[in-house]
Protein backbone atom coordinates (compact mmCIF):
# COMPACT_ATOMS: atom_id res chain seq x y z
CA UNK A 1 0.00 0.00 0.00
CA UNK A 2 1.54 3.30 -1.03
CA UNK A 3 0.28 6.75 -1.94
CA UNK A 4 -0.28 7.31 -5.64
CA UNK A 5 2.26 9.47 -7.43
CA UNK A 6 0.58 12.83 -7.74
CA UNK A 7 2.24 15.65 -9.63
CA UNK A 8 2.30 18.51 -7.13
CA UNK A 9 0.89 21.25 -9.34
CA UNK A 10 -1.69 19.18 -11.26
CA UNK A 11 -5.35 19.60 -10.43
CA UNK A 12 -6.43 16.40 -8.70
CA UNK A 13 -9.81 17.39 -7.31
CA UNK A 14 -12.28 19.08 -9.63
CA UNK A 15 -15.73 20.20 -8.63
CA UNK A 16 -18.15 21.44 -11.31
CA UNK A 17 -21.44 23.13 -10.53
CA UNK A 18 -21.92 21.02 -7.38
CA UNK A 19 -25.40 21.36 -5.93
CA UNK A 20 -26.54 19.41 -2.89
CA UNK A 21 -30.10 19.64 -1.67
CA UNK A 22 -31.65 18.08 1.45
CA UNK A 23 -35.40 18.32 0.85
CA UNK A 24 -35.97 22.01 0.27
CA UNK A 25 -32.73 23.07 1.95
CA UNK A 26 -29.90 23.76 -0.46
CA UNK A 27 -26.60 23.01 1.29
CA UNK A 28 -24.31 23.56 -1.70
CA UNK A 29 -25.23 26.09 -4.40
CA UNK A 30 -23.26 25.41 -7.55
CA UNK A 31 -19.72 25.05 -6.24
CA UNK A 32 -16.97 25.21 -8.87
CA UNK A 33 -13.37 24.63 -7.85
CA UNK A 34 -10.10 22.96 -8.75
CA UNK A 35 -7.53 21.83 -6.23
CA UNK A 36 -3.92 21.00 -6.98
CA UNK A 37 -2.06 18.04 -5.49
CA UNK A 38 0.43 18.13 -2.62
CA UNK A 39 -1.17 21.04 -0.80
CA UNK A 40 -2.87 21.61 2.51
CA UNK A 41 -6.23 23.34 2.12
CA UNK A 42 -8.10 24.79 5.06
CA UNK A 43 -11.84 25.16 4.52
CA UNK A 44 -13.35 27.89 6.65
CA UNK A 45 -16.78 29.38 7.13
CA UNK A 46 -19.56 29.92 9.61
CA UNK A 47 -21.78 27.10 10.87
CA UNK A 48 -24.16 26.06 8.10
CA UNK A 49 -21.89 27.39 5.36
CA UNK A 50 -21.78 23.92 3.76
CA UNK A 51 -18.22 22.91 4.73
CA UNK A 52 -19.08 19.44 6.01
CA UNK A 53 -21.47 18.71 3.13
CA UNK A 54 -18.75 19.81 0.70
CA UNK A 55 -16.24 17.48 2.34
CA UNK A 56 -18.76 14.60 2.36
CA UNK A 57 -19.47 15.18 -1.33
CA UNK A 58 -15.73 15.07 -2.07
CA UNK A 59 -15.40 11.84 -0.06
CA UNK A 60 -18.34 10.28 -1.92
CA UNK A 61 -20.60 10.14 1.13
CA UNK A 62 -23.08 12.72 -0.17
CA UNK A 63 -24.41 12.16 -3.66
CA UNK A 64 -24.56 15.44 -5.60
CA UNK A 65 -28.08 16.55 -6.49
CA UNK A 66 -26.50 18.09 -9.55
CA UNK A 67 -22.97 18.67 -10.77
CA UNK A 68 -19.85 16.56 -10.63
CA UNK A 69 -16.95 15.72 -8.37
CA UNK A 70 -13.80 14.25 -9.85
CA UNK A 71 -10.98 12.83 -7.76
CA UNK A 72 -7.88 11.94 -9.79
CA UNK A 73 -10.17 11.87 -12.84
CA UNK A 74 -12.52 9.33 -11.23
CA UNK A 75 -15.84 9.39 -9.41
CA UNK A 76 -15.38 9.51 -5.61
CA UNK A 77 -16.44 5.86 -5.05
CA UNK A 78 -13.93 4.70 -7.67
CA UNK A 79 -11.20 6.75 -6.01
CA UNK A 80 -11.91 5.39 -2.52
CA UNK A 81 -8.49 3.71 -2.19
CA UNK A 82 -6.82 7.09 -2.75
CA UNK A 83 -8.97 8.90 -0.20
CA UNK A 84 -8.96 8.98 3.60
CA UNK A 85 -11.88 10.49 5.47
CA UNK A 86 -12.12 11.65 9.06
CA UNK A 87 -15.49 12.90 10.26
CA UNK A 88 -16.51 14.89 13.30
CA UNK A 89 -17.76 11.70 15.03
CA UNK A 90 -14.98 9.17 15.55
CA UNK A 91 -16.17 6.48 13.06
CA UNK A 92 -14.87 3.92 15.56
CA UNK A 93 -16.55 1.19 17.61
CA UNK A 94 -16.61 2.28 21.25
CA UNK A 95 -16.56 -1.30 22.56
CA UNK A 96 -13.29 -2.27 20.85
CA UNK A 97 -9.73 -1.16 21.51
CA UNK A 98 -7.91 1.10 19.06
CA UNK A 99 -5.92 -1.78 17.60
CA UNK A 100 -9.03 -3.97 17.24
CA UNK A 101 -10.79 -1.13 15.43
CA UNK A 102 -7.91 -0.55 13.04
CA UNK A 103 -7.46 -4.29 12.49
CA UNK A 104 -11.06 -4.47 11.27
CA UNK A 105 -10.79 -1.41 9.02
CA UNK A 106 -7.48 -2.69 7.65
CA UNK A 107 -9.27 -5.83 6.41
CA UNK A 108 -11.70 -3.62 4.46
CA UNK A 109 -8.69 -2.29 2.51
CA UNK A 110 -7.10 -5.71 2.15
CA UNK A 111 -4.30 -4.94 4.61
CA UNK A 112 -3.26 -8.10 6.44
CA UNK A 113 -1.40 -8.31 9.74
CA UNK A 114 -1.09 -5.82 12.57
CA UNK A 115 2.15 -4.06 11.67
CA UNK A 116 0.56 -1.24 9.63
CA UNK A 117 -2.12 -0.73 12.31
CA UNK A 118 0.51 -0.46 15.05
CA UNK A 119 2.58 1.86 12.85
CA UNK A 120 -0.23 4.39 12.30
CA UNK A 121 -1.23 4.25 15.97
CA UNK A 122 2.34 5.18 16.88
CA UNK A 123 2.30 7.87 14.19
CA UNK A 124 -0.57 9.64 15.96
CA UNK A 125 1.35 9.28 19.26
CA UNK A 126 -0.86 6.62 20.83
CA UNK A 127 0.10 3.24 22.24
CA UNK A 128 -0.93 0.22 20.13
CA UNK A 129 -0.78 -1.96 23.26
CA UNK A 130 -3.57 0.03 24.90
CA UNK A 131 -6.33 -2.52 25.59
CA UNK A 132 -8.89 0.00 26.83
CA UNK A 133 -11.98 0.25 24.59
CA UNK A 134 -12.16 3.42 22.51
CA UNK A 135 -15.32 4.42 24.42
CA UNK A 136 -13.10 5.04 27.45
CA UNK A 137 -10.60 7.21 25.55
CA UNK A 138 -10.46 10.96 26.11
CA UNK A 139 -11.89 13.05 23.27
CA UNK A 140 -8.37 13.98 22.15
CA UNK A 141 -7.25 10.35 22.03
CA UNK A 142 -10.37 9.44 20.09
CA UNK A 143 -9.67 12.16 17.53
CA UNK A 144 -6.12 10.91 17.08
CA UNK A 145 -7.29 7.30 16.72
CA UNK A 146 -9.82 8.53 14.18
CA UNK A 147 -6.99 10.16 12.23
CA UNK A 148 -5.07 6.88 12.43
CA UNK A 149 -8.05 5.12 10.86
CA UNK A 150 -8.21 7.69 8.07
CA UNK A 151 -4.52 7.29 7.14
CA UNK A 152 -4.43 3.51 7.65
CA UNK A 153 -4.38 2.67 3.92
CA UNK A 154 -1.87 5.44 3.15
CA UNK A 155 -4.21 7.52 0.95
CA UNK A 156 -2.90 10.30 -1.28
CA UNK A 157 -5.79 12.60 -0.42
CA UNK A 158 -7.17 13.28 3.06
CA UNK A 159 -10.48 14.88 3.97
CA UNK A 160 -10.56 15.87 7.64
CA UNK A 161 -13.62 17.34 9.29
CA UNK A 162 -12.88 19.21 12.52
CA UNK A 163 -9.83 17.12 13.47
CA UNK A 164 -8.88 19.46 16.32
CA UNK A 165 -12.22 19.79 18.09
CA UNK A 166 -11.85 19.10 21.83
CA UNK A 167 -8.17 18.32 21.38
CA UNK A 168 -5.75 19.96 23.84
CA UNK A 169 -3.21 22.45 22.48
CA UNK A 170 -0.23 20.10 22.69
CA UNK A 171 -2.04 17.23 20.92
CA UNK A 172 -3.40 19.62 18.30
CA UNK A 173 0.14 20.85 17.69
CA UNK A 174 1.32 17.25 17.23
CA UNK A 175 -1.51 16.58 14.78
CA UNK A 176 -0.59 19.72 12.79
CA UNK A 177 3.03 18.53 12.72
CA UNK A 178 1.90 15.15 11.36
CA UNK A 179 -0.34 16.74 8.72
CA UNK A 180 2.49 19.05 7.65
CA UNK A 181 4.89 16.14 7.23
CA UNK A 182 2.26 14.26 5.21
CA UNK A 183 1.71 17.28 2.99
CA UNK A 184 5.48 17.63 2.55
CA UNK A 185 5.53 13.97 1.50
CA UNK A 186 3.17 14.83 -1.37
CA UNK A 187 -0.27 14.18 0.09
CA UNK A 188 -3.17 16.53 -0.50
CA UNK A 189 -5.04 17.45 2.65
CA UNK A 190 -8.38 19.22 3.11
CA UNK A 191 -9.16 20.34 6.63
CA UNK A 192 -12.49 21.76 7.73
CA UNK A 193 -11.93 23.64 10.96
CA UNK A 194 -12.96 26.57 13.08
CA UNK A 195 -9.43 26.74 14.49
CA UNK A 196 -7.67 28.22 11.48
CA UNK A 197 -4.97 29.75 13.67
CA UNK A 198 -3.57 26.26 14.28
CA UNK A 199 -2.87 25.85 10.57
CA UNK A 200 -2.07 29.46 9.71
CA UNK A 201 1.65 28.90 9.35
CA UNK A 202 1.43 25.63 7.42
CA UNK A 203 -1.66 25.86 5.19
CA UNK A 204 -1.16 26.43 1.47
CA UNK A 205 -4.58 27.85 0.87
CA UNK A 206 -7.64 29.03 2.80
CA UNK A 207 -10.95 28.28 1.13
CA UNK A 208 -13.81 30.42 2.40
CA UNK A 209 -17.36 29.13 2.22
CA UNK A 210 -20.57 31.00 2.80
CA UNK A 211 -24.18 29.95 2.19
CA UNK A 212 -23.19 26.84 0.25
CA UNK A 213 -20.66 28.53 -2.03
CA UNK A 214 -16.92 29.12 -2.16
CA UNK A 215 -16.69 32.88 -1.82
CA UNK A 216 -12.94 33.36 -1.57
CA UNK A 217 -9.63 31.52 -1.80
CA UNK A 218 -6.58 33.09 -0.19
CA UNK A 219 -3.01 31.86 -0.25
CA UNK A 220 -1.45 30.72 3.01
CA UNK A 221 2.09 30.11 4.35
CA UNK A 222 4.68 32.51 2.94
CA UNK A 223 2.08 34.48 0.99
CA UNK A 224 0.21 35.09 4.23
CA UNK A 225 -3.50 35.39 4.81
CA UNK A 226 -5.04 38.37 6.46
CA UNK A 227 -8.45 36.71 6.85
CA UNK A 228 -7.14 33.56 8.53
CA UNK A 229 -6.06 35.51 11.52
CA UNK A 230 -9.59 36.69 12.11
CA UNK A 231 -10.94 33.17 12.77
CA UNK B 1 -14.48 -13.38 -4.33
CA UNK B 2 -11.76 -13.88 -1.73
CA UNK B 3 -12.08 -10.23 -0.67
CA UNK B 4 -15.85 -10.72 -0.28
CA UNK B 5 -15.22 -13.79 1.85
CA UNK B 6 -12.49 -12.26 4.00
CA UNK B 7 -14.41 -9.01 4.60
CA UNK B 8 -17.58 -10.95 5.40
CA UNK B 9 -15.63 -13.04 7.89
CA UNK B 10 -13.92 -9.97 9.42
CA UNK B 11 -17.26 -8.17 9.80
CA UNK B 12 -18.97 -11.25 11.24
CA UNK B 13 -16.13 -11.77 13.75
CA UNK B 14 -16.29 -8.09 14.72
CA UNK B 15 -20.07 -8.25 15.23
CA UNK B 16 -19.87 -11.41 17.33
CA UNK B 17 -17.13 -9.80 19.44
CA UNK B 18 -19.25 -6.66 19.95
CA UNK B 19 -22.31 -8.73 20.87
CA UNK B 20 -20.28 -10.90 23.23
CA UNK B 21 -19.03 -7.78 25.02
CA UNK B 22 -22.37 -5.99 25.27
CA UNK B 23 -24.83 -8.94 25.15
CA UNK B 24 -27.48 -6.35 24.19
CA UNK B 25 -29.37 -8.42 21.64
CA UNK B 26 -29.10 -11.95 23.05
CA UNK B 27 -30.27 -10.99 26.56
CA UNK B 28 -33.31 -9.09 25.28
CA UNK B 29 -34.22 -11.90 22.89
CA UNK B 30 -33.92 -14.61 25.54
CA UNK B 31 -35.99 -12.76 28.12
CA UNK B 32 -38.65 -11.87 25.56
CA UNK B 33 -39.01 -15.46 24.32
CA UNK B 34 -38.97 -16.84 27.84
CA UNK B 35 -41.80 -14.50 28.81
CA UNK B 36 -43.86 -15.57 25.80
CA UNK B 37 -43.41 -19.27 26.66
CA UNK B 38 -44.25 -18.87 30.32
CA UNK B 39 -47.18 -16.45 29.91
CA UNK B 40 -48.81 -18.45 27.10
CA UNK B 41 -48.41 -21.76 28.92
CA UNK B 42 -50.19 -20.33 31.97
CA UNK B 43 -52.85 -18.58 29.87
CA UNK B 44 -53.94 -21.50 27.71
CA UNK B 45 -53.11 -24.76 29.49
CA UNK B 46 -53.76 -26.87 26.34
CA UNK B 47 -53.81 -30.67 26.23
CA UNK B 48 -51.18 -32.54 24.17
CA UNK B 49 -53.27 -32.64 21.01
CA UNK B 50 -54.15 -28.93 21.14
CA UNK B 51 -50.51 -28.13 21.84
CA UNK B 52 -49.45 -29.83 18.61
CA UNK B 53 -51.93 -27.68 16.71
CA UNK B 54 -50.95 -24.30 18.18
CA UNK B 55 -47.27 -24.76 19.07
CA UNK B 56 -46.04 -24.08 15.53
CA UNK B 57 -47.72 -20.69 15.43
CA UNK B 58 -46.73 -19.81 18.96
CA UNK B 59 -43.07 -20.73 18.67
CA UNK B 60 -42.50 -18.99 15.33
CA UNK B 61 -44.32 -15.82 16.27
CA UNK B 62 -42.24 -15.66 19.47
CA UNK B 63 -39.03 -16.09 17.45
CA UNK B 64 -40.15 -13.52 14.88
CA UNK B 65 -40.81 -10.89 17.56
CA UNK B 66 -37.58 -11.75 19.37
CA UNK B 67 -35.61 -11.56 16.11
CA UNK B 68 -36.75 -7.96 15.62
CA UNK B 69 -34.82 -7.03 18.76
CA UNK B 70 -31.59 -8.46 17.31
CA UNK B 71 -32.24 -6.96 13.89
CA UNK B 72 -32.62 -3.45 15.28
CA UNK B 73 -29.52 -3.85 17.41
CA UNK B 74 -27.35 -5.03 14.49
CA UNK B 75 -27.57 -1.73 12.65
CA UNK B 76 -27.92 0.53 15.69
CA UNK B 77 -24.28 -0.08 16.58
CA UNK B 78 -23.23 0.96 13.07
CA UNK B 79 -24.98 4.29 13.59
CA UNK B 80 -23.18 5.15 16.83
CA UNK B 81 -20.22 7.39 15.94
CA UNK B 82 -21.38 7.07 12.30
CA UNK B 83 -19.15 4.00 11.87
CA UNK B 84 -21.14 3.00 8.80
CA UNK B 85 -19.55 5.95 6.95
CA UNK B 86 -16.13 4.36 7.47
CA UNK B 87 -17.43 1.28 5.65
CA UNK B 88 -19.06 3.38 2.92
CA UNK B 89 -15.82 5.21 2.07
CA UNK B 90 -13.85 1.96 1.93
CA UNK B 91 -13.52 -0.24 -1.17
CA UNK B 92 -15.22 -3.12 0.68
CA UNK B 93 -18.19 -4.61 -1.23
CA UNK B 94 -21.62 -3.71 0.16
CA UNK B 95 -22.76 -7.32 0.00
CA UNK B 96 -19.98 -8.44 2.34
CA UNK B 97 -21.53 -6.23 5.00
CA UNK B 98 -25.02 -7.52 4.27
CA UNK B 99 -24.04 -11.19 4.30
CA UNK B 100 -22.05 -10.73 7.53
CA UNK B 101 -24.97 -8.99 9.24
CA UNK B 102 -27.46 -11.63 8.03
CA UNK B 103 -25.14 -14.46 9.18
CA UNK B 104 -24.63 -12.75 12.55
CA UNK B 105 -28.37 -12.48 13.04
CA UNK B 106 -28.82 -16.07 11.87
CA UNK B 107 -26.35 -17.27 14.51
CA UNK B 108 -28.08 -15.23 17.24
CA UNK B 109 -31.60 -16.40 16.36
CA UNK B 110 -30.44 -20.02 15.94
CA UNK B 111 -28.82 -19.85 19.36
CA UNK B 112 -32.08 -18.53 20.77
CA UNK B 113 -34.02 -21.35 19.10
CA UNK B 114 -31.60 -23.95 20.44
CA UNK B 115 -32.18 -22.68 23.98
CA UNK B 116 -35.93 -22.05 23.70
CA UNK B 117 -37.10 -25.06 21.67
CA UNK B 118 -36.51 -27.60 24.50
CA UNK B 119 -38.33 -25.26 26.89
CA UNK B 120 -41.28 -25.09 24.52
CA UNK B 121 -41.31 -28.90 24.38
CA UNK B 122 -41.40 -29.11 28.18
CA UNK B 123 -43.95 -26.34 28.83
CA UNK B 124 -46.35 -27.58 26.14
CA UNK B 125 -45.69 -31.28 26.66
CA UNK B 126 -44.81 -31.70 22.98
CA UNK B 127 -43.68 -34.84 21.17
CA UNK B 128 -43.48 -35.00 17.40
CA UNK B 129 -45.71 -37.67 15.87
CA UNK B 130 -44.25 -37.07 12.38
CA UNK B 131 -40.59 -37.21 11.24
CA UNK B 132 -38.96 -34.93 13.86
CA UNK B 133 -35.74 -34.52 11.82
CA UNK B 134 -37.74 -32.42 9.34
CA UNK B 135 -37.96 -29.72 12.00
CA UNK B 136 -34.25 -29.04 11.34
CA UNK B 137 -34.64 -27.89 7.69
CA UNK B 138 -37.79 -25.97 8.71
CA UNK B 139 -35.85 -24.18 11.46
CA UNK B 140 -32.82 -23.45 9.25
CA UNK B 141 -34.81 -22.24 6.22
CA UNK B 142 -37.35 -20.39 8.37
CA UNK B 143 -34.71 -18.61 10.43
CA UNK B 144 -32.85 -17.57 7.28
CA UNK B 145 -36.13 -16.24 5.81
CA UNK B 146 -36.65 -14.09 8.89
CA UNK B 147 -33.10 -12.75 9.18
CA UNK B 148 -32.38 -12.11 5.50
CA UNK B 149 -35.44 -9.90 5.08
CA UNK B 150 -35.07 -8.52 8.58
CA UNK B 151 -31.46 -7.50 8.00
CA UNK B 152 -32.42 -5.83 4.73
CA UNK B 153 -35.42 -3.93 6.09
CA UNK B 154 -33.56 -2.96 9.26
CA UNK B 155 -30.91 -1.36 7.02
CA UNK B 156 -33.65 0.30 5.01
CA UNK B 157 -35.29 1.81 8.08
CA UNK B 158 -31.93 2.78 9.58
CA UNK B 159 -32.19 6.48 8.86
CA UNK B 160 -35.89 6.84 9.60
CA UNK B 161 -36.87 8.63 12.79
CA UNK B 162 -38.85 5.77 14.34
CA UNK B 163 -36.96 2.76 13.04
CA UNK B 164 -38.08 0.45 15.89
CA UNK B 165 -41.66 0.81 14.61
CA UNK B 166 -40.74 0.95 10.93
CA UNK B 167 -38.94 -2.41 10.92
CA UNK B 168 -41.94 -4.58 12.00
CA UNK B 169 -44.19 -2.57 9.69
CA UNK B 170 -42.00 -3.45 6.73
CA UNK B 171 -40.89 -6.91 7.80
CA UNK B 172 -44.04 -8.61 9.06
CA UNK B 173 -46.23 -8.28 5.93
CA UNK B 174 -43.48 -9.53 3.64
CA UNK B 175 -42.73 -12.43 6.01
CA UNK B 176 -46.30 -13.78 5.92
CA UNK B 177 -45.62 -16.50 3.28
CA UNK B 178 -42.50 -17.62 5.19
CA UNK B 179 -44.22 -17.58 8.58
CA UNK B 180 -47.19 -19.50 7.19
CA UNK B 181 -44.84 -22.11 5.72
CA UNK B 182 -42.95 -22.46 9.00
CA UNK B 183 -46.13 -22.73 11.06
CA UNK B 184 -47.81 -25.23 8.74
CA UNK B 185 -44.69 -27.36 8.36
CA UNK B 186 -44.15 -27.43 12.14
CA UNK B 187 -47.81 -28.27 12.80
CA UNK B 188 -47.77 -31.11 10.25
CA UNK B 189 -44.55 -32.57 11.68
CA UNK B 190 -45.71 -32.32 15.30
CA UNK B 191 -49.17 -33.74 14.58
CA UNK B 192 -47.91 -36.36 12.11
CA UNK B 193 -50.57 -35.04 9.76
CA UNK B 194 -49.22 -35.87 6.28
CA UNK B 195 -46.10 -34.52 4.56
CA UNK B 196 -44.48 -31.13 5.19
CA UNK B 197 -42.54 -31.35 1.92
CA UNK B 198 -44.62 -28.70 0.12
CA UNK B 199 -44.06 -26.12 2.87
CA UNK B 200 -40.33 -26.86 3.07
CA UNK B 201 -39.95 -26.40 -0.69
CA UNK B 202 -41.97 -23.18 -0.46
CA UNK B 203 -39.63 -21.95 2.29
CA UNK B 204 -36.60 -22.83 0.19
CA UNK B 205 -38.02 -20.94 -2.79
CA UNK B 206 -38.84 -17.95 -0.58
CA UNK B 207 -35.26 -17.94 0.75
CA UNK B 208 -33.70 -18.09 -2.72
CA UNK B 209 -35.93 -15.32 -4.12
CA UNK B 210 -35.54 -12.92 -1.21
CA UNK B 211 -31.83 -13.54 -0.67
CA UNK B 212 -31.22 -12.76 -4.35
CA UNK B 213 -33.39 -9.64 -4.20
CA UNK B 214 -31.72 -8.38 -1.00
CA UNK B 215 -28.23 -8.92 -2.43
CA UNK B 216 -29.19 -7.11 -5.62
CA UNK B 217 -30.62 -4.10 -3.80
CA UNK B 218 -28.43 -3.74 -0.73
CA UNK B 219 -25.79 -1.48 -2.27
CA UNK B 220 -28.48 1.08 -3.12
CA UNK B 221 -29.74 0.95 0.46
CA UNK B 222 -26.22 1.32 1.88
CA UNK B 223 -25.38 4.35 -0.23
CA UNK B 224 -28.75 6.06 0.41
CA UNK B 225 -28.55 9.18 2.56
Amino acid sequence: MSAPEIPAAASIVTVSNLIKQFGRFVALRGVNAEFAGGKLYVILGDNGAGKTTFLRALAGLAQPTRGEVSILGKNPPEACRDVGYMAHPSLLYDEMSGLENLRYFARLYGIAGDSRCAQVIRLVRLDPELTRPVGQYSQGMRQRMSLARAILHDPGILFLDEPFSNVDVRSAGEMVELLTSMRDAGKTIFVVTHQASLLESVADEFVWMQAGQIVDRTAGRTQGSSRAGTE
Amino acid sequence: MSSLRSITLATLTKDIRLEWRSRDAINSMLFFSLLVVVIFSFSFDPNAEESREIAGGLIWVAFLFAAVVALNQTWARELRNQVLDAYRVSPAPANALFVAKALGNFILVTLLEAVMAPLFMIFYNLRALGPAWQLIPVAILGTWALVVNGTFFAAMSLRTRSREIMLPLLLFPISIPAVQSMVEATRIILAGDGSARFWIVLLLTYDVVFTTACLALFETILQAE
